[in-house]
Order: structure tokens, then sequence, then C-alpha cells
């Protein structure tokens, strides 16, 4: 009896999802995309925003399944190893040229997307996309330095120079991830590399990361989202972050001010592409169509905080937006600044072990400079002994364990 | 019979959860991406050794001090009647209730600079920055697992006869000799579970160092950052400090056993 009831339990489990999802279809869409994009990247109706999905699905009465990633590494492995399809992903510049080079995206067809001519020309072809045929710029953005006008000399901040300076020793963060800290340690570096280049040498990694090692003794944290508490509750100094969030900090804390560093930074931007495992490119041509709508362009604009490459969008932002120098800088300084470009896999690998090491050097160690090695192997040494003392002690103990239970077989243990 | 039967559902779950996993770790620190045997993962994880006798330095610390505060406090808590005694157990499980991430936010908000403390500190003319060194780590592992350490004990000292050290005082025996030969054996069993489960804990957790430390982070963090773009490198770290704690578990096991033979 108990069994029969397991196994409808069971089946009830499995039929669940099936009968719930049968459901869902029958609410009369016409059709339906899977939208893949980053998380908190679109408009969604808070706050008295416009909730562009709903807007989406009522004009054109197609259902939008719309899920999200967190890095563009993730998106990545998905499209590849899962058997999900989507019709629109909304990955950032070196992911894009990365995907193109697998061909793994659809060419779009422009006459279906009339809403293109928006688009300001500057973003219509970049480094990721020489020609333009497979992206439509969604929002760009540049790093640019945070810091808090108490705590920092704001004369000596001009650039990313100001992240190794004796002076802040102690209030300086940094990111907390390879490519973008590496970047920075890379413009500094003696002669500079150009972060933007696809090939690196491991060469160049290293002196990047010896750059960073040497920025280690000033350095209070390496952080990515912590930096909002630190900066806006003026606990660190200064920071290098993504524009769009600085101008968040800055309006959590009357303190904090910005610099665009003079020697340039990175340039990001994300687009929508279509790729090749796309059900229907029909309904995602108009998807991208309504996205570079002016007025949804705008929402999303306004939502986000990062720049938006739709002109009338621009033309229709709040005049404090779109005059301010960190969200839109000028022309001039966007010349300054480099795109990342697809790097193949083992340099990626390299940089990110690379970082880590950089990470979890001491700083005293480092200090010293020609010492570094030798304390290294001390350490090593220490650490080998104690393992192999450890596993001698442990088989002494287990065979004496056993021989002791084999000598105890068969005896009656009191309790 | 059948008390095996009902033990197989749990033996596959030991199977899949348990051994599967040890297997692969074990697997990925002895090759490389291709699937060849190599012992090039564990000179890779050797960069790290200063980071690892840093995170077992953290630990022995952490763990004394654990052991210096929730000794008495056990001590004291096994005295009390039945009914006191549940309600301050309950009070040192409140804080367990709470997420461990959210604990270690309020650690933050507690000893950052222009916080409460910091504030307090400066009033008096006490300058210092609380936050960012190792005592700030010490002291979030301390707060994290000292219950770890309390229940222990105090499940062991409650169990302790007090005719027995009634006997003893009635021999004549003074106060400090009542403890050294009546309830401190009696509560070493205590004080090994206690121990080990403190110590295996902090050696390998990651996140307090993140937060409350400063740039010096502990072995757990770089498993974390290791792991995603290398899982050979990462597996082999993690398999050497799955060795370190073995060692240690059969030690404190050993040292449990002899002293539980000498009572």
């Amino acid at each position: 009896m108990k069994k029969i009831i397991c196994v409808i339990l069971c089946l009830f489990m499995i039929l669940l999802p099936l009968t719930l999802s049968g459901c869902s279809g029958e609410k009369g869409f016409e059709g339906e995309i899977n939208v893949y994009n980053w998380g908190e990247y679109i408009s969604n109706g808070d706050e008295g925003t416009l909730d562009v999905i709903e807007a989406f699905e009522e004009k054109y009465n197609i259902k939008v399944n719309y899920t999200n990633f967190e890095t563009n590494e993730q998106m990545y492995s998905m499209l590849k190893n899962s058997n999900s399809s989507y019709d629109i992903i909304i990955p950032s510049d070196y992911m894009i040229s990365k995907l193109i080079n697998e061909g793994m995206l659809e060419k779009i067809d422009f006459e279906n997307v009339p809403n293109y001519k928006y688009t300001m020309e500057k973003f219509r072809t970049s480094g990721f996309d020489p020609t333009g045929e497979y992206t439509v710029p969604y929002t760009w953005s540049t790093v640019a330095l945070v810091y808090n006008k108490k705590l920092v000399e704001p004369e000596s901040v001009k650039g990313f120079t100001s992240l190794w300076d004796e002076k802040n020793a102690g209030k300086i963060l940094m990111f907390n991830n390879s490519r973008d800290s590496m970047s920075i340690a890379m413009q500094l570096c003696d002669p500079p590399i150009d972060p933007g280049k696809t090939d690196f040498t491991f060469e160049d990694i290293n002196r990047a990361t010896d750059k960073l090692v040497e920025q280690k003794k000033y350095l209070k944290k390496y952080v990515m989202d912590q930096v909002f508490t630190e900066m806006e509750g003026s606990q660190a100094g200064i920071a290098p972050y993504y524009s769009g969030d600085i101008y968040t900090m800055m309006q959590n804390n009357a303190d904090l001010t910005y610099c665009l560093p003079q020697e340039g930074s990175n340039l990001f931007i994300d687009a929508m592409c279509i790729p090749t495992s796309c059900q229907n490119k029909e309904y995602a041509e108009l998807f991208i169509n309504f996205m570079c709508d002016p007025e949804i362009a705008l929402a999303n604009a306004e939502y986000i905080g990062y720049g938006t490459p739709n002109q009338a969008a621009y033309e229709m932002l709040d005049d404090e937006i779109k005059n301010c120098e960190l969200i839109y800088p000028s022309d001039e300084y966007l010349e300054k600044c480099y795109t990342f470009s697809n790097i193949p896999n083992d340099v990626y690998l390299y940089m990110q072990e690379q970082f880590v090491k950089a990470c979890s050097s001491s700083a005293e160690i480092s200090d010293v400079g020609e010492e570094d090695s030798e304390s290294d192997i001390i350490y090593t040494i220490i650490v080998c002994i104690l393992l192999a003392v450890i596993i001698i002690a442990t088989i002494t103990m287990l065979t004496l364990n056993i021989i002791k239970a084999v000598k105890n077989r068969g005896r009656i243990q009191k309790s | 019979m059948k008390s095996k039967k009902t033990a197989y559902p749990y033996m596959l779950w030991m199977l899949l959860f348990t051994i599967v996993p040890i297997c692969m770790v074990v697997y990925y620190a002895f090759t490389d991406e291709n699937g060849n045997f190599t012992l090039q993962t564990f000179v890779n994880a050797s960069d790290y050794s200063q980071v690892f006798l840093y995170s077992l330095w953290i630990a022995l610390i952490s763990t004394f001090i654990c052991l210096v505060l929730a000794y008495p406090l056990s001590f004291m808590i096994s005295r009390c009647d039945e009914h006191k005694q549940s309600m301050i157990i309950m009070f040192i499980m409140v804080p367990m209730w709470m997420n461990f991430l959210l604990r270690i936010y309020a650690w933050v908000q507690i000893l950052q600079n222009y916080g409460p403390l910091d504030t307090l500190l400066n009033f008096v003319g006490i300058d210092i920055t609380l936050i960012g060194n190792s005592g700030a780590t010490i002291l979030g592992m301390v707060y994290e697992f000292l219950p770890f350490m309390i229940l222990p004990i105090h499940t062991v000292m409650s169990k302790i006869d007090n005719s027995l050290i009634e006997a003893a005082q009635d021999l004549g025996a003074s106060k400090f000799y009542v403890f050294k030969n009546v309830i401190f054996p009696l509560s070493v069993p205590g004080i090994i579970s206690g121990i080990t489960m403190v110590f295996v804990p902090t050696a390998s957790t990651f996140l307090v160092a993140q937060y409350l430390g400063g740039t010096q982070l502990m072995i757990g963090d770089i498993i974390e950052r290791v792991f995603p773009s290398d899982h050979h490198t990462g597996s082999a770290i993690a398999l050497v400090l799955m060795v370190v704690i073995l060692g240690f578990l059969v030690f404190m096991n050993r040292f449990g056993d002899e002293e539980a033979v000498g009572v």
C-alpha cells in the first residue's frame, strides 16, 4: 500500500511542472521568444518605471521568456552546452567577438529593424563587430575613478596613478576581477601595454602582475559589489568602477566625486545579438526593433543608468544626465579609451591564475623583492614537512587501531 | 535485517554525495586538462603555501580563544538549575538562527571607521583601525564558531554527577585539586569534539576574511577564486587541506581515546 502511495506521489511530482507549463501556453500568445540578459538590466516597472517586457507582450502578442545571467562566461556555457535555445542575448564586447569567431551569431537583417536609424554612428561598428552586421548596441559605459574629497586630496587625483600613490595607502580599493584589474595595471606599466589588444604574451601578464603586487601594500581591499558600501560609507578613499554605478554612489554620498583618468580607460559596450540557435528570427528582430524605439530606450537608459547609444533617447534625457561628463564623456576622451577584444582561452586562464597569485601575495614579502622566491620556498618546505608528518602519523595510528581491533576481535565489550 | 534495509537510502546518499565527490576531487587533483596524470597541480598549489600556513595559524588561534572563553562559561552554565540552563543555551543558539553572512555584515558595521565602536574609542582618545586586519578576522571566526565550542562542552559538563565533586571535596581535595582530577578529565571528550568542530570550519571557511580582514586572504577564499578557472589546482589545494584536517582529526581522536581510558 505504502509503495503505491509513493509511486503516485512521485508521478504527481513529475507531472506537476508539465501540467503547469501546459497551462501557461494556453494564454493566447501568438508565439514566444527567449531573451537572455544581465540581471537588473532592463526597465522592469519598479517604482513607476515602464515595464518594457510587458509593453512588448501587449503590443505584439508575443510572450517573452526573460532569464538572467551574471557573467559573460556563464552565458557562453549556457549557450554552448545546454539544449535550451535563446532568440536574443545581450553579452559584452569581448564575448561578442568570441561568439562571432566561433560562428555562433546570426547576421541581423536591418530591414526588419527600422529603428536602427536612431543608433549613434560611432557605436554602429566597433572592434568586436567591425562590419556592424551582427550587433545592435544596447548600453555603453566607461571605467572611471570615484574618490572621497575628504579622504583623498582632490588635486592629486588625475588618473590611475593615484591608485598606486603612497599618500592614499590603506584607502585604495581595486577591482576583484582579473580582466579589469590587469587592464589598469597594464596601462601603468612602463612601457604601457595596450589592454585592448588580442595577442597578450605571458610576459605582458607577468609585468601587469608585478605591478599589481607592487600596489598590494597600499591596498585596502579587492572588491566588486562591496564598493558601494565602502565608498558610500566613507570607509575607503578611492576606487575604480563603472561610471553608471559611480553616478549612483555620488547620489548617496555628497563627499564623493569622479575623475576621468587621463590615461583613458575601458569603454565597454553591451549589445543585442541573435544566436544561431534562434527559433524565430523574425520575432527576435521585432524585439530588437522594439528595444531601439526611442521611448523604450529612454526608459531603459533611465533605469540602468549607463549610457545609451540611441541618439533620440539621448536627446530626451534630463539635461543633468545628458551633460554629465561621467556618463557621457566627450568624444576626445572616448578616443583615448579602448574596448576589450577576445583573447585566447589559455591566456585568459593564465591571467586569472596570476591575478589570484597577486591577491594572495603578502605585501610584506613582496616589499623585500629579492628574498621573495627564497621565503616562498621556505613556506613550501614547511607545508611539505607538515604534510609528510601528518600522513605518516595518520597511517601509523590507523594501523595501530586496526591491530588493536584485530586483537580485540571476539571479545565481548563491557558497556 | 530490517534495520539494514532502512539504511540503504542513506548508504546511497553517502555514495552519491560523499564518496563520489571525494573521488572526483582526488581525480582532478592528480590530472591535467587532458586527463593525464600530473603532479604539476601540487606545484601550482605550493604558490599558496604561505596563505595556507596563515589560515592554519588563524584557525589555531581562534580555536584556542574559543576554548578559553567557552570552557568556564559552559562550566558555569552546567552548574545552574535546569530551567536556567535551557534558557541560557537558547540565548547562545539564537544568533545562529540568523544567516551567517548577515552576522558578518553586522560586524563590518560595528567595526568600520566612524562606526559605533570606532567613534567610542576615538572619544576616549584611542585612535586605531579596527577592521581590515588579522585581529578582525579572528574576532569574526570566534564569534561565528563559539556556539560550536560551548554546546559539546556543556553537554558533557552537565552530565558530570555533582556527587563526584562532593565526594572529592569530602575526601579533602582543594578546589584546584577537584578541578584537576575530577572535572577536567571528565570533560575531555567535550573539549575534543569542541575543538574539532571549531578548528575544521575555521581553517577552511571563506568570506569572513574577505569582509573583516584586509588584503590577506585565507585558503578558503583562494580555493573559491582558483576553482572556477582551474579545477585541477583548486582540487589540489582542497585535497591538501583535507589531508591536514584528516590528520588533525585522527590526532584528536587518539588523544581523546587515551584520556578516556585514563579515566
